[in-house]
């Protein structure tokens, strides 16, 4: 455990003392205070439901440049030899990068908190939709991130990761529209499968468990997925 | 402390390790000699556990690698051929977060630091970016996050790699005074670095061993004996019949030098050293005995040899046919 730790701070640091953090963090707060003031501007409502709806399509974009360098970077400088070297398991490294991953995530949402401030200054917001929204849009963001890490381990160039990341993501995303080409049943698998597809409880205010479980082994598989293919390394 | 046995890797198109077997013992510095591309690198990562290898078996200090990684990796500190650091972290930062990977523990971790940053001479740069350093400091970096959480052993992979002359002898000196409580495996292709550091050498050629030995046993070995060589105040053609007539000498040269003074060489099969029996006869005569001496060839005349197929012409009858085969 403090292994993981001790990976995850240094790749935080990693982020923060680089500008990819402060830029991404930026930009980040720039499109979604742009679409905030839009949203509430037309909508007149104490909600952030459509902001939060408007952010998926931010992560698609974000979660990618995020994850990239994660271990494409390493591999390309050779400072993976040093992590696989020490006493550390491949499931260790990757844990300890994802939870950088997680960690910063929660950094860009802490940022957004101001919106919600502004609403409840504005009018009387429902709480708990809010909560619940954050909790969907985490997930979403999450997913991507671990879509991320994997991608990040098929190469040691990052352009390629992150435009895989980005179709990856995307095709998961846009599955139902396949599942309406295909019919049923195969469509209803389709659209079980989509991410997208299982944030409107939760933006609804409804906590499914049944949603939470399928983000939550989503990010399972793709870690398992990852860790594999950092195993593979050591067969090159 | 390490045993490797029938080590293989291979690749879809080539064999770049094949059947290399070895033993090191605790606080023995074996030097892995061989040119670019022999299989240094690739033996030393199979060692370390960053790759798996084809066929055979790593044990570090009663662990085996494959069955036992994390144990057998915590005993391990290791420099691949390029320092793996990071270029935005500090010197200090970075060699903390490799004592932490290793598992030292929290408390521990900055006296630590502190401790290999003394040794490694870095000193003026603890707060620097490494991104900011010198090529031979940033290999000092290297060589430090590979000794700070005191491992029993030490894997150094070309330790002396773009250092200037001055830091090379800084940086041998420094892994002579691990030898006394680690174990170091270092590779080079650079001849005199082994005959300065090495208590055993290892050639490696094409993927395989071709010799193994103490510096001097080998040159020894290879030559099929000794070559002795002396420097007397004695007339020419005399102390020339006189060693002549000794029994085994061969390859006898003398040359004659300023004042009266000359130099002799020669060569006698192994186990027969008459460096004694020489030194009474010259002394004996009255000439006088300035120099005496036994040299091996050099480790350069023996690397080219092994190393090198056309080189496999015998210059001596002596040499060992199974050696030259593999050149």
């Amino acid at each position: 455990m403090a292994k993981i730790w001790a990976i995850a701070q240094r790749e935080l640091k990693a982020y923060f003392v680089s500008p990819v953090a402060y830029v991404v963090a930026a930009l980040f707060m720039l499109v979604s205070g742009y679409l905030f003031s839009l949203i509430l501007y037309h909508t007149r409502e104490a909600s952030l439901r459509g902001l939060f709806a408007n952010l998926n399509v931010v992560f698609l974009i974000v979660a990618p440049a995020l994850t990239m360098r994660l271990l494409a970077e390493e591999r390309q400088r050779g400072t993976i030899e040093m992590l696989m070297t020490s006493p550390v398991s491949d499931r260790d490294i990757v844990l300890g990068k994802y939870l950088s991953c997680l960690m910063y995530l929660a950094f860009l949402m802490l940022l957004t908190a101001i919106y919600p401030i502004t609403l409840a200054w504005l009018g009387k917001p429902d709480w708990m939709t809010i909560l619940t929204g954050y909790l969907g849009i985490y997930l979403l963001g999450a997913s991507f991130m671990a879509v991320g890490l994997l991608t990040s381990s098929w190469t040691n160039n990052q352009v390629i990761a992150a435009v895989a990341t980005f179709a990856i993501s995307l095709l998961i995303w846009l599955l139902p529209s396949a599942g309406a080409i295909v019919g049923q049943p195969l469509g209803q698998v389709f659209e079980y499968l989509s991410l997208l597809q299982h944030q409107e409880n939760l933006l609804r205010g409804v906590i499914d468990s049944s949603d939470v479980i399928y983000y939550l082994s989503f990010i399972v598989g793709s870690l398992f997925l990852t860790i594999r293919s950092v195993e593979v390394y050591r067969w090159r | 402390m390490i045993a490797i046995e029938n080590l293989s890797k291979r690749y879809a198109d080539r064999t770049v390790v094949r059947d290399v077997t070895f033993d090191v013992k605790q606080g023995e510095i074996l030097g892995f000699l061989g040119p670019n591309g022999a299989g240094k690198s690739t033996t030393m990562k199979m060692l370390t556990g960053y790759l798996t290898p084809t066929a055979g078996r790593v044990e570090v200090g009663g662990f085996d690698m494959a069955k036992d990684p994390i144990k057998a990796k915590s005993l391990i500190g290791y420099l691949p051929e390029n320092p793996p650091v990071y270029p935005e972290m500090t010197v200090r930062d970075y060699l903390a977060f490799a004592a932490k990977l290793r598992g030292v523990p929290g408390r521990e971790v900055k006296a630590a630091v502190d401790e290999v940053i003394a040794r490694c001479i870095l000193g003026e740069v603890p707060n620097k970016l490494i991104a900011h350093l010198s090529k031979g400091f940033q290999q000092r970096v290297g060589i430090a996050q590979a000794l700070v959480h005191k491992p029993k052993v030490i894997i150094l992979d070309e330790p002396t790699n773009g250092l200037d002359p001055k830091q090379i002898i800084q940086i041998r000196e420094l892994i002579k005074g691990l030898a006394q409580d680690h174990t170091v495996i270092l590779s080079t292709h650079i001849l005199p670095e082994v005959q300065v550091t090495c208590s055993r050498v290892l050639i490696i050629n094409q993927g395989t061993v071709v010799a193994e030995g103490k510096p001097e046993e080998l040159e020894g070995k290879l030559r099929g004996g000794l070559r002795i060589e002396l420097e007397a105040r004695a007339p020419e053609g005399e102390i020339a019949t006189q060693l002549q007539d000794m029994p085994g000498v061969s390859n006898l040269l003398v040359t004659p030098k300023s004042e009266g003074l000359v130099r002799v060489s020669l060569d006698v099969p192994s186990g027969n050293d008459l460096r004694e029996r020489i030194a009474a006869e010259v002394v004996g005569r009255g000439w006088g005995l300035l120099e005496l001496k036994s040299v091996g060839l050099s480790l350069e005349e023996i690397f080219l040899k092994l190393t090198t197929a056309d080189a496999a012409t015998p210059s001596s009858p002596s040499e060992e046919p199974e050696v030259l085969t593999h050149g």
